[in-house]
């Protein structure tokens, strides 16, 4: 038996959410002060989830281009993500919305821009 | 490399000197160890103009005073650099307190000031009601001004250099030596020959005064005294420069507005080993707290834009050492210029040049080209002007610094400007920018890349004040390729 | 100089006066100008790359961009005239604003109504009078975050965040995923004054440790920062001397504070609150200046972005009404601060109460099962039971329109729970 305790992060409460877990699955939640306590613990321990955002170069622009995961993506994939985006640098014209990078490491979630950038004109 | 004269120290006193010997037919140098002009004790001190009856009658001290604040209305107005004559109170507290102050006037009599008068309890309180209604009496010296001692020194620097003095930044000395024709004066960026050398290096005088004479004479004590500066946004308390009665460290600690309209409260005066350590300390601040509270009982910080340390460089034997160096030929100097050297500078610039050049035979230039006063500032002028202003320079329109009104012409005027900006806080200095309640923190970026524009540099190799003290580390990208190989 | 008649007036291309100029153009306001001092509308929202925008407003999750983009669209699309790089030097009582920008030079309007809505600024290291040097290497949290997220350049490498505000989180979280190490976050208070959420996914993910009842004191190195010492403070928010912990670090980001940017506002004659420093409004968020109205962080410093809008939205609706001569002009009556609250906005109703209004202000501590309660003398108006009330994030109460009994004025306090 294994048991975690998970801040949880759906209001200011910040309840303390023991989570105990018998070879992998849930068995109990306790701690939490309602029920979007209980579902967020449960994620949390089986599968920790995050958004990632960050910016890549424009070719030909100091300012660089906002993207970000278009779902949460594991928590343990963050770092990958990361210097997967490092080496990458985009040329305008660029639509908001438009993926960047398809199935970022492997996860099946896109990684697309978060602002428009107009072509460079003549 | 080779010069004429070879001055040490681009300060207030450096710079002023160089600018008057300019007038002859020579070829001067200005060596700074630091990456910018006003750089030591000309940019950390009270900006007080002092009328002279703090310094002994008969010092050396109290003939450049007295002259040098003679010399700054007309001073400041032709180098077009704001100064102001608020006059100035130092105020008694007890019967002591009192004799003190009695003690003072007689002095500032003796030292041929003008304009002292002793007042009483009620004209104090009539001229300036916030001080503390405890106060017993108070020297009035109506002579007393407010300038900004970067400013002025900023402008001296590019007087000087406009009639082709060279100033050598970054370059600190390491060794003087006396040639059989002249001096040679060693620097990481080489070395210097001269015919005449001029000793204005501040906290490091009187060490290159020894390095000059072989001997160990002069001893300079560092003196560092902390200030906080209150924000310009809410209305001054005190019209007067506001002094408590001098003690034997200095002047005392005082309240005053600056010429932009800030309030300064200090400073300490703490005698310290390292004469480049300007960091501020929570007992000095709150000493100066404390102190100020004499004077203005409702003092608080609430409105501090920031606060800082600067060093007065205190010879022992207590007066300015001025004139050609004892025993060396083509020598002169300039060391122990503590307080009241700003007030001092112009008449030893004055003075001293004369002498140099009456023992040097120096011959007056007929091509001296007088000061061009800089362009009133945006924040000053009026809508007319300021529409007159975006009209002949469209980038007069983009406002760079908002909290001090400081537009994009006049940070790349204050780049391009004989001796220019190289760093944030050379731009903070010379325009303002980054000088208000924000701190900078709207606007660094902005003038960064100005910067770097101007310069041709990338943003990554600009400083905030010269030397290793870069604003960013790298690029992103190198960032990660650094976290990478770790 | 060039002079220009408006009916409106907007200070401010962020999400306030966007969101003002597109409530007053839907109230059918058509000359309308919103003046912005960046080269592009968006605010502050345009270097806020993370997500966590738009849940209440749009029930979705976006980044400060593409909430930004929603805005900047309807707007454009409503023919809304937004005049970038250009920034306002004054505002005058009788609605008048000087700006000034490269394109045009000077240019004075004359408008019918002035909606405030230039944000706020971060509080610098000056304001706190921390000791040390004045090295480089010390930022606001915000200005790092331009660096990073605008000009792709990296502050730092080893860095200490003083106070834990959300921006710092954000900043600790970005710069560890850009390859720094962050040693410290350290709060002066003994709570955080930053979302939970931003502490488990900007600190905790990262395992950065959360110093509370800690805070700097004393910043060393003389070119770029070397170390910054950390002590515990005691119940005054003194340093404990024996507490010092030395990090070597060659950044400090600060996050201790947001102060609303009302220099404008001042110069325009309108009163301003010592609590929230934003000027004193009504209901219709109007200011003490007939006409002058303000909204966003510039009236009081919000958490979540969907609030500004919406506040704003108010803000550009009623100064439409304004214009045209059909804003309520009733009695006043004054909303006061009470026990446990601090800063109540708006600080007036003005009578009759005929549509909700949502009473906002910061709790002074952190109170668990409380009840946030409005009194109109004896009579209780309005109640809201809540688990938590921090600091560090606004409460709201909305009063139903209602009879108001006759009183002096309204009372909002915090009743404690048990616990």
């Amino acid at each position: 038996m294994e048991e975690r305790i998970i801040t949880c992060i759906n209001c200011p409460m910040g309840c303390r959410v023991t989570v105990r877990l018998e070879n992998g699955t849930v068995t109990q939640v306790s701690g939490n002060t309602c029920k979007r306590g209980e579902s967020y613990a449960r994620q949390e321990v089986v599968e920790p989830l995050r958004m990632v955002t960050a910016v890549v170069p424009v070719e030909g622009s100091v300012l660089p281009l906002s993207v970000k995961t278009a779902a949460p993506i594991p928590k343990a994939l963050i770092a990958d993500c990361m210097r997967c985006l490092s080496g990458l640098s985009v040329q305008p014209p660029i639509a908001a919305g438009s993926v960047v990078v398809a199935n970022i490491c492997g996860t099946g979630v896109d990684v697309i821009a978060t602002r428009s950038v107009a072509a460079v004109s003549a | 490399m080779q010069t004429d004269i070879l001055i040490i120290g681009a300060g207030v006193v450096g710079c002023a000197l160089a600018r008057d010997l300019s007038r002859y037919t020579a070829g001067i140098t200005v060596l700074e160890a630091a990456a910018d002009v006003a750089e030591g004790a000309s940019k950390a001190n009270s900006g007080i103009v002092h009328a002279g009856f703090d310094a002994h009658a008969g010092s050396v001290k109290a003939h450049y005073n007295v002259r040098g604040a003679e010399m700054y209305p007309s001073y400041c107005a032709e180098l077009g650099v704001p100064y102001r004559q608020n006059g100035a109170l130092v105020l008694a507290f007890s019967p002591e307190d009192r004799s003190t102050i009695e003690a003072l006037y007689r002095q500032g009599l003796d030292n041929g000031v003008k304009g002292l008068r002793i007042l009483e309890r009620d004209e104090i309180l009539t001229l300036e009601p916030l001080t503390n209604a405890q106060v017993v009496c108070a020297l009035l010296a109506e002579t007393s001004g407010l300038v900004s001692p970067y400013e002025l020194t900023f402008a001296l620097a590019d007087h000087a250099a406009v009639n082709g003095v060279q100033f050598q930044l970054d370059t600190p000395v390491t060794a003087v030596r006396r040639e059989d024709s002249g001096w040679t004066v060693a620097t990481p960026r080489g070395e210097w020959h001269c015919r005449i050398l001029i000793n204005c290096a501040g906290a490091s005088s009187a060490w290159i005064h020894n390095q000059m004479t072989g001997r160990e004479e002069h001893h300079i004590v560092n003196r560092r005294g902390q200030y906080w500066i209150l924000d310009h946004a809410s209305p001054l308390p005190f019209r007067h420069t506001m002094f408590q009665c001098p003690t034997k460290m200095g002047k005392g600690v005082l309240v005053a507005p600056t010429v932009h309209g800030n309030v300064l409260l200090g400073p300490t005066a703490e005698d310290i080993d390292d004469p480049l350590d300007t960091a501020t300390t929570a007992q000095g601040l709150d000493d100066v707290l404390q102190a100020c509270r004499l004077t203005w009982p409702q003092v608080n910080v609430r409105t501090a834009v920031t606060n800082f340390s600067g060093i007065r460089a205190h010879e022992e034997k207590g007066d300015f050492i001025i004139g050609a160096v004892q025993g060396c030929k083509h020598a002169y100097e300039t060391v122990g210029v503590e307080s009241p050297g700003l007030t001092s500078a112009p008449a030893i610039a004055a003075e001293l040049s004369a002498l140099i050049a009456a023992a040097e035979e120096l011959a007056k230039k007929d091509s001296w080209v007088q000061a061009k006063p800089l362009p009133k500032p945006f924040n000053e002028m009026t809508p007319q002007e300021q529409a007159a202003a975006c009209a002949q320079d469209p980038l007069n329109g983009r406002l760079i610094c908002r909290c001090e009104v400081v537009t994009e012409a006049e940070i790349r005027r204050a780049i391009r400007r004989p001796v220019g900006a190289r760093s944030i806080d050379g731009v903070k200095r010379r325009t303002r920018a980054g000088m208000g309640r924000c701190q900078g923190g709207f606007c660094a970026p902005r003038v960064a890349e100005i910067l770097s524009e101007e310069l041709q540099l990338p943003m990554t190799q600009l400083t905030k004040n010269g030397g290793d003290s870069l604003l960013v580390t790298s690029t992103l990208v190198q960032a990660m390729k650094e976290a990478q190989t770790k | 100089m060039i002079e220009i008649k408006r009916d409106i007036v907007i200070i401010g291309g962020g999400p306030a006066g966007l969101a003002a100029a597109i409530a007053a153009r839907e109230a059918g306001i058509t000359s309308l100008t919103v003046l912005e001092r960046e080269a592009e509308p968006g605010g502050i929202l345009r270097q806020c790359i993370h997500n966590g925008f738009g849940l209440h407003r749009f029930g979705e999750e976006m980044t400060g961009p593409e909430y930004a983009q929603r805005d900047i669209d309807k707007a454009r699309e409503m023919g809304i005239e937004i005049l970038c790089d250009t920034t306002v030097l004054s505002v005058e009582a009788d609605h008048t604003a000087t700006c000034v920008s490269p394109a045009h030079g000077l240019t004075v309007y004359h408008a019918g109504a002035v909606i405030l809505a230039m944000g706020c600024r971060e509080r610098p290291r000056g304001a706190l009078g921390t000791p040390g040097t004045r090295c480089a290497g010390i930022y606001t949290a915000g200005s790092a975050q331009k660096f990073i997220n605008l000009e792709s350049l990296m502050p730092g490498r080893r860095v200490v965040i003083l106070g834990s505000g959300d921006i710092g989180l954000i900043m600790a979280r970005r710069m560890t995923l850009q390859g720094a190490k962050v040693l410290a976050c350290v709060e002066l208070m003994p709570y955080s004054s930053g979302l939970n959420r931003n502490i488990v996914q900007c600190l905790e993910d990262y395992g950065i440790p959360l110093y509370l009842s800690h805070t700097v004191t004393n910043v060393e190195g003389r070119e770029r920062l070397t170390g910054v010492t950390v002590a515990k403070v005691d119940e005054h928010r003194r340093p404990v001397p024996g507490t010092e912990i030395h990090f070597d670090c060659d950044t400090l980001l600060l996050s201790v504070g947001l102060i609303p940017e009302n220099e404008l506002s001042k110069g325009a004659g309108v009163t301003l609150s010592p609590t929230t420093s934003g000027a004193v409004v009504d209901d219709s968020l109007q200011t003490s200046v007939p006409g002058i109205f303000a909204c966003g962080n510039v009236l009081h410093v919000h958490d979540l972005v969907d609030f500004v809008s919406d506040e704003s939205f108010r803000a550009g609706k009623m100064a439409a009404a304004y214009v045209r001569g059909s804003l309520a002009a009733g009695a006043e009556l004054p909303v006061r601060d009470g026990p446990g609250v601090r800063g109540v906005v708006p600080q007036k109703l003005r009578l009759p109460v005929e549509e909700e209004v949502r009473l906002m202000f910061r709790p002074d501590a952190v109170y668990k099962n409380a009840t946030v309660v409005v009194t109109a003398g004896e009579t209780v108006l309005a109640r809201k039971r809540s688990l938590i009330l921090t600091p560090g994030e606004m409460a709201v109460i909305p009063l139903k329109p209602q009879e108001i009994p006759s009183c002096d004025g309204l009372t909002v306090h915090i009743e404690r729970g048990n616990n």
